[in-house]
């Protein structure tokens, strides 16, 4: 027996959202975990690689070392994840990459039955939050570099004529000032991985569009499962900025470039 | 005694521009140097390169008997000894002016937060802004932000005082103020080295006056003979324009 459908505006089956919250739950509560992790994970490998690009030695052979070790690695690595389709990535990470890394038979880091376990329940997620955080890292990194290279030269040479170390330096000075102006892009960073992280759907993580589909297929009905998580990702990314506006506000005194 | 900072044949060169081409000068410990000489002399260098904020191209610098650019030196801990006063005042925008001071004593030399700030106070009263102590660097004007940047720098208590033009910035009601401070600090027996374009202050203060052209020391004595009877004719020349 089929139940009544539930019909708004003369044509939105609210029925089927109903039916489906669970699913949607679901979806959101992936969709936020996913994109907490990749903004966390991708924010520290970005400060690190925005370092790693911005490194330099007085003198050989540290010199040397730092370029070929650091700087070179780090900027193949911000080309090439910039450089390619995020879509692209995730495929790569999911059915070339982590397969390589976990598989039953010779896994490079796990193998095993425990391989064969781990890739069946947690493999999109851990694909999907992989490829996310790599992407966003690389996006961040840029950030974190332009940030740091904002703050005038002599606010480092103060510190250092002070007699701070470089990492003092950084962590007292620079860090803090830089963090203040780089807020505004992290925070657009933070919106575009929100809604990149749509993408992940793709190789079958049960974020907020992978509900949308499931739904979709079901009752071959369009509009009410994709308006629905649009106005759930809507939501999201306002919460967002609000919270980016409210962070700049609280950081924003004292400075005046 | 030892010399508190000793300079040999040193050159510095940016890409292919030569800004120092062999300089070799000396300050005794509590002296009171003044280097002057026209822009692009390449008097601000100098000054950068005794605290190893500049690489030398060749030549040695000591300072506090360190070798500034060897390699296995530890510059944070010269430096720490020595001060610096910029043009530009270089506060730390994101710290109130206490905070400033209290930064490289507790992080550097580990002082206890308290006796640090009792440090910071009492030299911001000497310099003449302890009311301003909770103020942001923004909210003061350009002859208290250098008097902060100047305590700032003695809350090291360091031996050495360089000071890269310090009033260049400044509008012109507020130079007084600053060179006060200076000249204070220059009476308790600091040794100085002041790259400065107030030829007022070097003939008062300087016990030593270095006249730099062209990546060059051409000139240098006590501030007497070097006003009053220079005997290069490129001293000559610069003194004309500016005195």
């Amino acid at each position: 027996m089929e139940p009544e459908p539930i019909l708004w505006f003369g044509w939105f089956r609210a029925d089927i959202i109903a039916e489906y919250a669970p699913l949607f739950w679901q979806g959101l509560r992936m969709t936020i975990g996913v994109t907490v992790i990749g903004i966390t994970f991708g924010a520290l490998l970005g400060l690190l690689v925005g370092m790693a690009r911005l490194a330099n030695a007085r003198h050989a052979p540290a010199r040397h070392l730092t370029r070929f070790l650091l700087r070179w690695p780090a900027t193949v690595y911000v080309s090439f994840f910039r450089g390619t389709p995020l879509f692209v990535q995730i495929m790569l990470m999911h059915f070339a990459v982590v397969p390589l890394l976990m598989n039953p038979a010779d896994g490079l880091i796990v193998s095993g039955e425990l391989a064969r376990t781990l890739r069946q329940d947690y493999g999109a997620l851990l694909s999907g939050v992989l490829a996310l955080t790599l992407n966003a890292g690389a996006y961040i990194s840029e950030v974190f570099r332009a940030g740091i290279q904002s703050i005038d030269r002599g606010q480092v040479e103060a510190a250092r004529s002070l007699g701070l170390s470089y990492r003092r330096t950084m962590y007292h000075v620079v860090l803090p000032q830089a963090f203040r102006r780089m807020l505004p892009p992290l925070g657009n960073n933070a919106i575009a991985l929100l809604k990149d992280s749509s993408l992940v759907s793709a190789v079958g993580l049960s974020e907020l569009a992978y509900a949308a589909r499931t739904v979709a297929g079901a009752y071959s009905r369009y509009w009410e499962p994709y308006l629905t998580i649009a106005m759930m990702y809507w939501i999201l990314t306002l919460a967002l900025a609000y919270a980016v506006r409210r962070l700049e506000h609280r950081y924003g005194r004292g400075d005046t470039r | 005694m030892a010399a508190a900072i000793r300079v040999d044949a040193l050159t510095k060169q940016f890409g292919t521009l030569p800004v120092l081409r062999g300089v070799s000068c000396e300050v005794q410990p509590s002296e009171v140097v003044c280097v002057i000489g026209p822009s692009g002399s390449g008097k601000s260098t100098l000054l950068r390169c005794l605290n190893g904020l500049e690489e030398a191209t060749s030549g040695r610098v000591t300072a506090l008997s360190v070798p500034v650019h060897d390699p296995a030196t530890d510059l944070d801990a010269l430096r720490a000894e020595i001060g610096m006063v910029f043009q530009r005042f270089n506060l730390f925008p994101h710290r109130t002016v206490l905070q400033n001071l209290i930064l490289a004593p507790v992080a550097v030399r580990g002082l206890a937060p308290a006796e640090a700030r009792e440090r910071a106070e009492a030299l911001l009263d000497k310099v003449g802004v302890l009311d301003k102590r909770d103020a942001w660097p923004n909210q003061l004007s350009g002859g208290q932000q250098q008097r902060v940047a100047i305590a700032r720098a003695l809350a090291m208590q360091p031996k050495v005082m360089l000071f890269d033009e310090p009033t260049s910035s400044l509008d012109p009601e507020m130079v007084g103020e600053v060179l006060a401070v200076m000249q204070a600090l220059a009476d308790e027996g600091m040794t100085m080295v002041v790259v400065t374009h107030e030829m007022g202050f070097a003939r008062r203060v300087a016990d030593r006056v270095l006249f730099l052209d062209e990546g060059l020391l051409v000139e240098e004595g006590a501030p007497d003979e070097l006003f009053d009877c220079p005997r290069e004719a490129r001293t000559r020349r610069f003194l004309s324009k500016v005195l």
